[in-house]
């Protein structure tokens, strides 16, 4: 039985026989221009379509956040750049649009359509054409979230829509969250096609166990996607049948329950986190591998802790309703299992550094994001477990010290590993090398802002200054003005480095197929990968991480005892 | 494993020709995630259910006794009866008998519609009651029976707007089949659609129950 899914239209042979080959860049189907690139069927061209979908999406976003801390220039609420109503809707549209439009695809829209194929051996995803439709379910989406600017006015709920005042504002709360349901189903979509992708397509050879960790890591966040989207799709929904037909369902003056909201809402929206952070985690295991130029050390251990952050995940939404009138035991419980969250979360970066260990490091830019991560990702989890304890949390609970906990997870956290999967992939993806010490300059500028911009920010929180609030009592006045000085820092490290990219992408010099010394599939392969990723499908022999080089570590014998 | 590499080989040696490779397996495997998502979509709305009927249990109970059974069974009768001839018709596209499973389909496309027209009367009924969200004569009744129709018509409404996909996708597979695209060795899109459909019907076979049988 024919085994290998090819997407119909293009010709097999990528390699012409005087040993030239023709990239994906290269347009060889019958479209031309952008066509070219919006009818693709090819998972590359897909990965670059979301990418530049994407990064538009995060600057818009981070042209919201600057606005945002700038109007803190004054205590207010005179002399304010933006009236209450208008910061709620700033810090509403940027929620919307760096969660779901940005970081939630993320990673897996994009470098995991690239690289996922490539990885496993295979010569694109189970689903090409689904694979699209996911691209074109993303855009519509958004489209319809930007619709509600336009419409009954900007909605001013916050991210999370909570009832009752999401369904009695008469902002345009309806359009934003249908098109967070229609984005739903373009991840749903993506998930379901990595799946199969990874089930059905692996190159002979290519057992589970051979897997590179990054499959791994998109392999457990497809399964979240899969799993947990429904349940945030059928509560938005009801959001919109509560506003358009007042049915009563979350409404307490019909006998609904708000807090029953708050459950649905967070049984998608806990696990998501997980959605953000286990693909970076999956990046972190590629790079730290590569550069330490070493095998990974426990690998079944990374993959297996991927799968346990998957499941625990699902358990601990409660933990963001502590003061929202649970039992106690539901309180203690919830408490407890978040706790649990932190072994898997331990085993993957004891592991990382263990893999460091008597490697020979090659402090690349991808490998100093790493280190930017590590030490920006343990500060979100110190914090993480601050709010985690039921004590502490009481006091902390809707401050900016939430806010300065989110932002190190998940812009520390995910998007570093994300810009500095950029930095890994690149090259690969585009053949260019961009400049090395301006890519380190980019990375150190944005570690300064970033920390300037949201350490204060857990000080403030501590002290008492709640999140969302336009004005705030002078006392805070030194802090919130460091914070905003922070965010012209990270936005100046930020221009920096997407200049350095691009410019790399077109006028970088030329870095053959594998710059990194990397192991992996995709580097066996050249650069820019041609047309159908593999002139042959390879058959794989050992594991992702085999660095013949590498010094062995010797085990001292366990002493066993008779 | 040496399958693949075999049809790869066979693929670069029909490089002129272009078409897409089957993959069967793969083909359901996609199939069966996407309707566990669409079970966790309804599940949500089972969970709302439970905790209002906890909630609220007298009022659920009384606000039971006013939908119409007559009109529940009739159309669990209709839904089971259309997954039937869902599962004749692949059975016949299996032995090659393309009339015969493009008449099962059109039976199952019909009882979908049948389902549909008996649900149009049946709301239309409750609704000439008075009974339909944000009414007069609703909003007089407690919060509970509230709830329950609310409920009701939430979740009706979204199974009939799946039995609405459902036969949409129906008619397509019928399209395929007259046009040999669907055949005797090639049906997995015929399975998939029937896939669907049962789980629209499982669907209401859990719904029947909490609207019209529990009071």
């Amino acid at each position: 039985m024919a085994d290998v899914t090819i997407a119909a239209g293009k010709s097999p042979h990528s390699h012409s026989p005087d040993g030239e080959y023709h990239s994906y860049l290269e347009n060889t189907g019958k479209h031309r221009g952008i066509l070219a690139w919006i009818l693709s069927t090819d998972h590359k061209r897909i990965g670059i379509l979301y990418l530049i979908s994407i990064f538009t999406f995060f600057a818009v976003g981070v042209v919201l956040g600057f606005l945002m801390r700038l109007e803190m220039l004054v205590p207010g609420p005179a002399g304010k750049i933006f009236n209450a109503q208008e910061y709620n809707a700033l810090f509403t549209l940027h929620g919307v649009i760096m969660v779901f439009l940005f970081v939630i695809p993320g990673i897996p829209a994009t470098l995991g359509n690239f690289f996922l194929p490539i990885q496993i051996g295979a010569k694109d995803v189970a689903f090409p054409r689904l694979n699209l439709l996911s691209w074109y379910l993303y855009i519509t989406g958004a489209i319809v979230i930007m619709m509600s600017m336009f419409w009954h006015g900007l909605p001013d709920t916050g991210w999370t829509f909570y009832v009752p005042y999401s369904i009695r504002t008469g902002t345009d709360v309806t359009m934003a969250v249908f098109g967070v349901f229609i984005l739903g189903f373009s991840s749903i979509l993506t998930g379901l096609n990595f799946l199969t992708t990874i089930h059905r397509l692996r190159a002979p050879g290519m057992s589970f166990f051979r897997m590179p960790l990054f499959v791994w890591a998109l392999y457990a966040t497809a399964w979240i996607q899969v799993i947990a989207t429904p349940v945030l799709a059928i509560t938005l929904l009801l959001i919109v049948i509560e506003r358009v037909f007042s049915v009563g369902i979350f409404n307490p003056t019909l006998g609904g329950d708000p807090v029953l909201y708050q459950h649905l809402f967070w049984i998608y929206s806990h696990p998501a986190v997980y959605i953000m952070i286990l693909p970076p985690m999956g990046v972190v295991s590629e790079i730290v591998t590569t550069f330490s130029h070493r095998s990974v050390f426990g690998y079944k251990m990374i993959a297996m802790s991927s799968l346990a952050i998957a499941f625990i995940g699902y358990l601990v939404w409660g933990h963001h309703m502590f003061v929202a009138g649970e039992t106690q035991t539901a309180q203690f419980v919830f408490s407890l299992l978040t706790f649990l969250v932190a072994i898997p979360s331990g085993i993957k970066v004891f592991n990382w550094v263990a893999t460091m260990y008597k490697g020979s490091i090659d402090p690349q830019p991808p490998f100093l994001f790493l280190m930017a991560f590590i030490i920006l990702f343990a500060i979100g989890g110190l914090t993480g477990l601050v709010l985690g304890s039921l004590a502490t949390d009481v006091h902390l609970t809707g401050t900016y010290f939430v806010v300065g906990h989110f932002h190190y997870i998940i812009f520390g956290g995910a998007v570093f590993i994300f810009f500095g999967a950029l930095h890994y992939w690149l090259p690969k993806m585009f053949g260019r090398m961009y400049g090395k010490k301006t890519a380190n300059w980019a990375l150190g500028i944005l570690f300064v802002g970033f920390n300037m911009l949201y350490f204060p920010m857990l000080l403030l929180g501590y002290e008492g200054m709640p999140r969302r609030y336009f004005a705030y009592l002078p006392k805070y006045e030194t802090l919130q003005h460091i914070s905003m000085v922070g965010s012209w820092v990270l936005v100046i490290g930020l221009i920096i480095m997407f200049v350095n990219l691009i410019h790399g992408i077109f006028r970088g010099e030329k870095c053959g197929p594998n710059p990194w010394g990397g192991t992996t599939l995709e580097w066996t392969i050249p650069s820019p990968p041609p047309l159908e990723n593999f002139e042959e499908i390879p058959i794989v022999t050992n594991e992702p991480y085999y660095h013949p080089e590498a010094e062995p570590i010797k085990a001292e014998p366990i002493p066993v005892a008779k | 494993m040496s399958e693949i590499t075999e049809s790869n080989a066979e693929v670069l040696g029909h490089a002129h020709e272009e078409h897409a490779h089957r993959d069967d397996v793969g083909a359901k495997m996609g199939m069966w995630i996407f309707l566990l998502t669409e079970l966790l979509l309804f599940t949500g709305l089972f969970l709302v259910y439970a905790v209002y009927r906890y909630y609220y249990t007298k009022e659920f109970h009384e606000a039971g006794m006013q939908t119409h059974i007559l009109f529940g069974t009739v159309n669990t009768m209709v839904l089971l009866t259309s997954s039937l001839t869902m599962v004749l018709s692949i059975a016949a596209i299996q032995r090659g008998k393309k009339w015969l499973s493009a008449t099962f389909l059109s039976s199952t496309i019909l009882l979908g519609l049948a389902f549909l027209i008996i649900k149009y009367v049946e709301w239309s009924e409750e609704i000439a009651k008075g009974i339909y969200p944000g009414s007069p004569t609703l909003l007089a009744k407690s919060n509970g029976e509230v709830l329950f129709f609310g409920l009701y018509y939430t979740m009706t409404g979204l199974h009939a707007i799946h039995v609405i996909a459902g036969m949409t996708i129906l008619i397509f597979m019928l399209v395929f089949i007259l046009r040999n695209k669907i055949t005797k060795d090639n049906y997995t899109k015929l399975e998939n659609a029937g896939l669907y459909w049962h789980l629209v019907d499982i669907i209401w076979i859990f719904l029947f129950p909490l609207f019209y049988l529990i009071n």
